[in-house]
């Protein structure tokens, strides 16, 4: 890396270390889990899946805590990948600090809205 | 001079500044790089329609109401927009799901057993392109109720 302190500094990098890449697999390794665990009691259920069926999976109080695990790997994991795509892609520092911002304010508020669903069941 | 330099080889097509009108058309992907492409395009999907799948959790599990609500949504549409298009959407999200997870796992296959081969790298994208492809099609059927 180039000069990085004073009027040159790089305001929004990634700090290029190992954390966000074995993050980014971790996360990823727990939503595939997650979708196995998923995928697999709507599919060993006898007969359709209606509301009670559906709703009922994700009312077990272990299915929530692991729901809640999912939705906050999932807002790290989307934001170290939506992230990559704005250094690619966006050079004016002003416009990518911007789309950081944006970013974080998209998955926080969708974060807090899934929880917030699935909280209340 | 080595056989890199030498002058016998065909000079290659050089990109520099690439220009998405002029240069991307013409230029030759190999499918390891079609397969990465889709993979940050299958992201950015389901990062911009993040809160239609919340929608979708939340209409879906919060009562009997809201159910029946979402199911009708799919049947016969929901204010101006059709239902097909709801199904379309939902489509595009089954394919940028599986898409994206196939290709993840490929990612943490070659990172767990160093399968960093030009060959491997070649099979396993044609692998992710037809498994997801190819579910997402079966899938569609179901989506729209041919099965």
């Amino acid at each position: 890396m180039s000069v990085n302190y004073g009027s040159k500094r790089v305001v929004v990098g990634a700090h290029y270390g190992l954390r966000d890449w074995l993050a980014q697999r971790v996360t990823a390794a727990l939503m595939a889990l997650f979708t196995i665990v998923l995928l697999a009691q709507v599919l060993l259920t006898s007969g359709p899946v209606g509301y009670d069926k559906w709703a009922g999976i994700f009312s077990a109080q272990w299915m929530k805590a692991l729901t809640f695990s999912v939705i906050i790997a999932l807002f790290y994991h989307v934001w170290v990948g939506i992230r990559d795509i704005w250094m690619d892609y966006v050079q004016p520092v002003g416009l990518r600090l911007s789309l950081h911002v944006f970013s974080i304010v998209w998955l926080v508020a969708c974060a807090g809205w899934a929880i917030q669903v699935l909280w209340r069941l | 001079m080595t056989e890199l330099a030498s002058s016998k080889r065909t000079k290659r097509p050089e990109f520099r500044n690439i220009n998405a009108l002029t240069d991307l058309p013409t230029y030759r992907l190999p499918i390891a790089g079609i397969v990465s492409i889709l993979h940050r395009i299958s992201g950015v999907i389901m990062f911009l329609l993040m809160p239609f799948i919340i929608w979708m959790f939340d209409k879906s599990v919060s009562s009997e109401i809201s159910f029946a609500k979402f199911t009708s949504a799919l049947n016969s549409g929901i204010g101006f927009v059709p239902g097909w298009f709801i199904k379309l959407v939902i489509l595009a999200l089954i394919w940028a799901y599986l898409h994206h997870s196939i290709a993840g796992l490929r990612h943490l296959w070659m990172d767990a057993r160093h399968a960093v081969s030009k060959e491997f790298g070649k099979s396993s994208a044609a692998f992710t392109i037809a498994l997801s492809v190819g579910l997402t099609l079966i899938l569609a059927a179901k989506l729209f109720g041919l099965y």
